[in-house]
């Protein structure tokens, strides 16, 4: 018994541990003072102050496209992969699977300078001026969001079962209105998930994006690393818990819609990784 | 309603997640499905590791062209390079897996009573849980951020207590102790969710009747939970120690320029060097030494599966 009341305070520490630090940043964007460590009172001045600078503004419409984009082409690989990848020979699935683990588990600093020197090998081949830009971020992120889609599109799509596919296919339906007519209505909360979770990895992603931007085009995540330099600011604190304010709706959005979704069938949850 | 972590199993950690095997009868979505994702992968993962592969065997031609000569220098340089006693390149791969190591033992005696306890004990475990995942999902930056107002000296809490004169002489911010408490933060989330996934499935009357047989709660523990909790402890090193190998944003912000690691030096070569070959060397290491310590792994749990 007093093992367990031992572990509780534990847990409860461990959740301090956890969340103080995302909580300082958050309390110290409302600072009203200049200074990020002395408390001036509150205040919203420094939200204003960073949605009025140009560059973030820039910044977020920037982030806010590739991860969209992202999303979408992520989606529509994963979801293919996921749809046809469970009932293959495992000759074909093991290396397949492997391959998708693989984008998900490298160390994210060797996949960026292995894409960047791929676009800008191919780019200078292909007699491009400057190969970098959004789209080469954009084409970056996909790599392993579309892995990301698949994981989550994939596990519901194995424990929902697939008669009513098998059903549909025996009375003559090709694959495209199979799809259609019986797939999509079935996984569409997972493929919206693993589409939401996507766009938060892409918008969060710092690594990948910073070495295949090229000089033009700053996401969100660029350009507080590029402030840190300079040390913190409130304003840099509001640009964070902003980022951080968006990120967690649009979790929080897919975790509802995997749960609402699985609620008859007991496998809710957010993917671990 | 726990979530199963069916996913998380699929990860790669043991095997897929359909273990049925593939019905070839029933009619099905057509294989080429998988084509496009498969390409996406070829062209914009395996092509361009292979570049960093042949460009590792390169040399810096002009400023910073890359002539592709197959050499062995670059590896040559990062063995041999000396300076005074110091094996500069070597010390930092060795830093490089002591920070790889020391991360992963932190994240595993943090994150395990943190599972126990919600997988044993907890009322409301998939809350409890979620609260675990969600500083996964936000952004890692911002989380490696927060501890250079967290771990400054004058951060409001230790003025309160009056320790900020004795924390500017014992610094902590800008030295590997920050680094380590960094990498400990942003990883617990990897480390608890496998443990929890394998502690949950264990059935604790199991636990309980070894101690009415007469095993104190320490034996009981080394004889059923650890070997039952297994499977999460290796899934979530690797989950953990993989990433790690390459770390770069927190040495960058929470070491200050004292602390070098593979990743930053990889970063740096890119950056600021203009050493493509010499950087990609650095990341074929990286790739190299990975590569060994799966086969490790997967050794181990080959072992471990026989066993049980």
């Amino acid at each position: 018994m007093t093992g367990r009341r031992l572990l509780g305070g534990y847990a409860i520490l461990a959740y301090v541990f956890l969340y103080a630090p995302i909580a300082v940043v958050v309390v110290f964007a409302f600072n009203g003072g200049r200074d990020v460590l002395y408390w001036q009172g509150f205040s919203t001045k420094w939200f204003e102050v960073a949605l009025e600078t140009p560059e973030i503004r820039s910044a977020l419409k920037f982030s806010i496209l590739i991860a969209l984009g992202n999303a979408v082409v992520a989606c529509v690989l994963g979801t293919m992969l996921a749809l046809a990848l469970p009932r293959m020979r495992s000759w074909v699935r093991t290396p397949i699977d492997a391959l998708a683990y693989m984008t998900l588990v490298t160390p994210e600093i060797v996949f960026a300078i292995a894409v960047l020197v791929f676009f800008v090998q191919a780019g200078s081949r292909l007699g491009l001026e400057s190969p970098l830009g959004w789209h080469t971020i954009l084409i970056a992120h996909v790599v392993f969001n579309a892995s990301v889609v698949a994981l989550v599109v994939r596990a519901r799509w194995v424990s929902m079962g697939q008669h009513l596919e098998e059903a549909s296919f025996d009375l003559g339906a090709g694959p495209l209105s199979t799809f259609r007519q019986v797939t999509l209505p079935r996984l569409a909360p997972a493929i919206l998930a693993g589409g939401l979770l996507a766009f938060t990895f892409s918008f969060d992603d710092f690594i990948t994006s910073f070495f295949v931007a090229g000089t033009n085009s700053e996401t969100l995540p660029i350009y507080i690393w590029g402030q840190l330099r300079f040390g913190v600011t409130p304003a840099i604190n509001a640009t964070a818990a902003m980022m951080l304010a968006f990120t967690l709706v649009v979790v929080v959005l897919a975790y509802l819609v995997l749960r609402r979704s699985g609620q008859e069938r007991d496998s809710g949850g957010l993917p671990g990784v | 309603m726990r979530p199963r972590f069916r996913d998380l199993r699929a990860t790669g950690i043991r095997g897929s997640a359909d273990s049925r095997p593939a019905q070839s009868g029933a009619p099905r979505y057509p294989g080429w499905l998988v084509l496009p994702a498969v390409a996406w992968y070829a062209v914009f993962f395996l092509v361009p590791l292979g570049f960093i592969a042949a460009t590792s065997f390169g040399q810096v031609e002009g400023f910073s062209d890359v002539a592709y000569t197959w050499t062995l220098d670059n590896y040559r340089y990062l063995w041999d390079d000396v300076s005074g006693d110091l094996h500069l390149y070597r010390d930092i791969f060795l830093e490089t897996l002591k920070l790889s190591i020391v991360g992963t033992l932190s994240t595993l005696v943090i994150g395990f009573p943190l599972a126990y306890y919600i997988a044993r004990y907890a009322k409301h475990k998939t809350l409890l849980l979620l609260l675990v995942i969600v500083p996964f999902w936000t952004s890692f930056l911002i989380r490696a951020y927060a501890w250079l107002i967290v771990l400054d000296p004058e951060f409001p809490l230790f003025r309160a207590l009056g320790l900020t004169g004795f924390l500017e002489r014992h610094e902590i911010l800008f030295t590997p102790n920050a680094v380590y408490i960094g990498v400990a933060y942003n990883y617990l989330p990897l480390m608890v969710l496998p443990l929890y996934a394998a502690l949950e499935r264990i059935d604790w009357s199991l636990v309980e009747a070894a101690q009415d047989l007469g095993d104190p709660p320490l034996r009981a523990f080394r004889r059923i939970t650890l070997p039952l909790a297994l499977p999460g402890i290796l899934a979530g090193s690797l989950l953990v120690f993989i990433p790690l190998t390459g770390e770069y944003i927190i040495p960058v912000i929470l070491g200050g320029n004292k602390t070098f690691y593979a990743g930053n030096l990889i970063a740096q070569q890119f950056l600021e060097s203009e050493d493509w070959p010499l950087g990609s060397a650095i990341a074929m290491v990286v790739i190299g030494a990975l590569t060994i310590a799966l086969v490790v792994y997967a050794r181990a749990l080959g072992r471990q599966e026989q066993h049980s």
